[in-house]
C-alpha cells in the first residue's frame, strides 16, 4: 500500500506567551518551538502501522518553510520513506485551500492507494486541507478518523461525531482521511533512527516544479484574508487568587467553605 | 430576492441546537442585507423538522428520499449543489460539526465559493464577508474576510450564538424539491452508528469534579490528583490529550466529543481551555482554574484563576481539605 501523508509545522503554543507582530496580520515566531501538528502526529503514525502491516511505502509533504524541514525528518525517522517539501515565497499567506491546491499539483502526479492528514491543523484550526483535496483528486474522503479497517478495494472508518458518538462508514480506495487524535499512540523515535533520517534525502519544489499559476497560490488563489489578529475580548475574567500555594490553597478552602462544599 | 440558506443538521430524529443557532445569527444578517432566510432540510421522513423550521425561517426547501436517511457528505453534496445552482445563495450557513466538516470544504470547493470554517462571527460590508475565527487553541483572535465573490460560505462555531425564537413566528412556507439524486452513493456508505462504550463512571452525576489537562504532564503524576478528587469527594474528569494517551477512560473526557458536565464545582488542572473542553463544563456552578500561563483562555471562563504550578497547589489543598475534614469528626 503506497500512502501520502501531509503533515504541517506548527508552533506550539500551549504553554507559549504569544506576541502578535507589528503587522498585526500574525504572530512573532520567534521564540516559538516548532514540531509535527499534533493530529498530523496521528495521521503519520497510523500510515507507518498500515505500511507495517501491509508494506509498500510512506511519503511525507509539506507546504512550508525551510524550517519544516525537521518536521519531515522526524516522519523519517518515524518511518516514512520519501519526503518532499514545497516551498516557494509565492506561497506566503496562502490559506488551507491554497494549500491543498498546492498539495494537489504535486499528488496527481504521484502514485498513492491512501492520503492521510490531519483532521485540522492546531495554529488555525481549518479542518479544510484534507477534504478539498480529495474533491480535487477526485477520490472519496472521511474526516475525523478514529478507526481504519481494509478491505477488497475499500476502507471501513470509524468517524467522530459528537459526545462519543461514532459512525462507521465504508468508503472505497484511494480514498482520504483525515484522522483525528487518540487514533493509535505515536511511537517515539530512537537515536538511531534520526541518525539514519538525517542522510535521506528531501526532495525540494516550487512553483515552476508543480505547474501552478501564481495566481492560485498566496493570497490571490486563497479564499480567506487575514485583516487582523487581536487578542480575544474577556468575557468574564477569573479573579486572580495571590500569595504562596500556602495562602492560596487557604483562600480556595474559605471559597469552598462559603459554598457549603467542603 | 437574494436569500441566506442555512443547512439545518439532524441526527437520529433531533434537529440538532447548532441548526437553531445558526438560524438566529442569519435571521439577524438576512434582515440587514434584506435578504430571505431560507432552511435547506435534507433527509428521510424529516418533514416534522420542516414544520419547526418555519418559526424560524422565511421558508424551508424540503428534500426527502430514502437515500437520505444517514448523513453522506456526498449524497448532500449532490443534492445541494443542484440547489445552489438554481437559487444562488448569497450565503450559506453549515455548522462546524462532525458534519459540517466532512461537507463543506469540498462542496465550496467544488461549487467555487469561498469558505471560512470556525467562524464566531460574520458580518457583511457592504458585498464583503467579515468573519472572526480563532487561531492557536482561542489565545489569538482572528479578523478575516473572504474573497469576492457572488455567494459565500462558512461554518460556524457551537454555541457561538445563543438561540433566540424571531419576536414572531416567521410562518414560513415548505417548499418541496424532488430529489436530484438517481441512483445509490457507492464511493462512501454509512453502515452503523458505534455507541461509546457502556459502563465506567457516570461524570454527568458527580457533583464535584477534579478536570486534569496536559499539564499534569505524566501518567505517574495521575494518583496526586486522584487523592485530591477523593479528598473533597469528588471525581477525576479530564481533557482530550488525556484519553488519547490513554491515562484515562474515555468516559471521563469533558468536551464536545466527550461529556457535558454541570457540577458543583468543577476545578481544572493544567487545561488551557480550548473551546471544545469549555463547551462541556462552561455551566458549572462554580470553576476554579489552576494553570501557569496567565493568557491560558480557561481563565476567561473560571470565577477562580491561580497562576500557578498545579503541583504546588494540590498537596496544601489536599492537606488543608484533610485537617478540615479531621477536624470535623
Ligand atoms: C473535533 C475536535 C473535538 C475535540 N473534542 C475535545 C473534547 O471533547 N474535550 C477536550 O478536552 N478537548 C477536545 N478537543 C481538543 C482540544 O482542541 C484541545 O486540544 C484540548 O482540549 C487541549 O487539552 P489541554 O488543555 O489538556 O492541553 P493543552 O492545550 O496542551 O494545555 C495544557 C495547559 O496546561 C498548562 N500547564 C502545563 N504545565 C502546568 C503545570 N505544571 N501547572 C499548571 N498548568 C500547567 C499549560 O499552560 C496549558 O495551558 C477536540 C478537538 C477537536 C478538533
Amino acid at each position: 500500500m503506497d500512502i501520502i501523508v501531509c503533515v504541517k509545522h506548527v508552533p506550539e503554543t500551549a504553554e507559549a506567551e504569544l506576541k502578535i507582530d507589528a503587522s498585526g496580520k500574525t504572530i512573532e515566531k520567534t521564540g516559538l518551538v516548532f514540531d509535527i501538528n499534533e493530529w498530523d502526529d496521528y495521521a503519520l503514525e497510523e500510515a507507518v502501522r498500515i505500511k507495517e502491516k501491509f508494506s509498500g511505502t510512506v511519503t511525507a509533504i509539506t507546504v512550508g518553510p525551510e524550517d519544516s524541514d525537521s518536521t519531515l525528518r522526524k516522519c523519517l525517522a518515524r518511518g516514512a520513506d520519501k519526503a518532499i517539501r514545497l516551498t516557494d515565497l509565492k506561497f506566503t499567506n496562502s490559506d488551507a485551500y491554497a494549500t491543498a491546491k498546492i498539495l494537489y499539483s504535486i499528488i496527481k502526479n504521484l502514485h498513492f492507494d491512501l492520503i492521510l492528514t490531519g483532521a485540522q491543523a492546531g495554529d488555525d484550526g481549518s479542518a479544510v486541507v484534507g477534504p478539498v483535496l480529495a474533491g480535487l483528486l477526485g477520490v472519496p474522503h472521511a474526516t475525523m478518523v478514529k478507526k481504519i479497517e481494509f478491505g477488497e478495494g475499500k476502507a471501513v472508518v470509524n468517524r467522530e461525531l459528537e459526545g462519543g458518538l461514532e459512525e462507521r462508514l465504508e468508503v472505497k480506495l484511494p480514498a482520504v482521511f483525515t484522522v483525528q487524535t487518540g487514533i493509535n499512540e505515536p511511537r517515539y523515535v530512537s537515536i538511531m533512527g534520526i541518525r539514519k533520517a538525517m542522510q535521506k534525502e528531501i526532495r525540494v519544489m516550487g512553483l515552476a516544479d508543480i505547474g501552478l499559476n501564481e495566481s492560485e497560490v498566496g493570497e490571490a488563489g486563497s479564499w480567506l484574508k487575514i485583516e487582523k489578529l487581536y487578542v480575544p475580548p474577556v468575557e468574564k475574567q477569573a479573579e486572580f487568587l495571590q500569595g504562596s500555594p500556602d495562602e492560596i490553597a487557604t483562600k480556595i478552602i474559605e471559597i469552598l467553605k462559603s459554598r457549603g462544599l467542603v | 430576492m437574494a436569500e441566506i440558506f442555512v443547512l439545518a443538521e439532524h441526527r437520529q430524529g433531533q434537529l440538532r441546537d447548532i441548526t437553531f443557532e445558526m438560524l438566529t445569527k442569519a435571521r439577524e444578517l438576512a434582515e440587514k442585507t434584506n435578504a430571505d432566510l431560507t432552511a435547506v432540510l435534507l433527509g428521510k421522513n424529516v418533514r416534522e423538522h420542516a414544520k419547526n423550521l418555519v418559526e424560524y425561517a422565511k421558508r424551508v426547501l424540503l428534500v426527502e428520499d430514502d437515500k437520505l436517511e444517514h448523513f453522506n457528505s456526498d449524497a448532500y453534496q449532490k443534492v445541494l449543489s443542484h440547489i445552489f445552482k438554481e437559487r444562488k445563495p448569497i450565503l450559506t450557513v453549515i455548522g462546524h460539526t462532525s458534519y459540517g466538516v466532512e461537507l463543506a470544504p469540498r462542496l465550496a470547493a467544488a461549487l467555487n465559493v469561498p469558505l471560512a470554517t470556525d467562524c464566531i462571527d460574520l458580518a457583511f460590508e457592504g458585498d464583503a464577508l467579515t468573519v472572526t475565527r480563532q487561531m492557536y487553541g482561542g489565545k489569538v483572535n482572528v479578523k478575516a474576510v473572504l474573497r469576492k465573490a457572488e455567494g459565500y460560505m462558512v461554518t460556524v462555531r457551537q454555541a457561538a450564538f445563543q438561540v433566540q425564537k424571531p419576536p414572531t413566528p416567521s410562518n414560513g412556507e415548505i417548499e418541496e424539491i424532488p430529489s436530484p439524486l438517481t441512483e445509490e452513493i457507492t464511493t462512501k456508505r454509512f453502515l452503523q452508528y458505534v455507541l461509546p462504550p457502556p459502563g465506567g463512571v457516570d461524570i454527568t452525576a458527580a457533583e464535584v469534579l477534579v478536570g486534569i489537562g496536559r499539564g499534569i504532564k505524566d501518567q505517574s503524576n495521575i494518583p496526586i490528583v486522584e487523592e485530591l478528587a477523593k479528598s473533597i469527594g469528588g471525581v477525576l474528569a479530564c481533557s482530550r490529550p488525556i484519553v488519547d494517551k490513554g491515562w484515562l477512560p474515555s468516559d471521563r473526557q469533558v468536551g464536545i466529543s466527550g461529556k457535558t458536565v454541570k457540577p458543583k464545582l468543577y476545578i481544572a488542572l493544567g487545561i488551557s481551555g480550548a473551546f471544545q473542553h469549555v463547551l462541556g463544563m462552561k455551566n458549572s456552578d462554580l470553576i476554579i482554574a489552576v494553570n501557569k500561563d496567565p493568557k491560558a483562555p480557561i481563565f476567561s471562563f473560571s470565577d477562580y484563576g491561580i497562576v500557578e504550578d498545579l503541583f504546588k497547589i494540590v498537596p496544601p489543598l489536599r492537606n488543608k481539605i484533610n485537617e478540615l475534614k479531621a477536624q470535623k469528626t
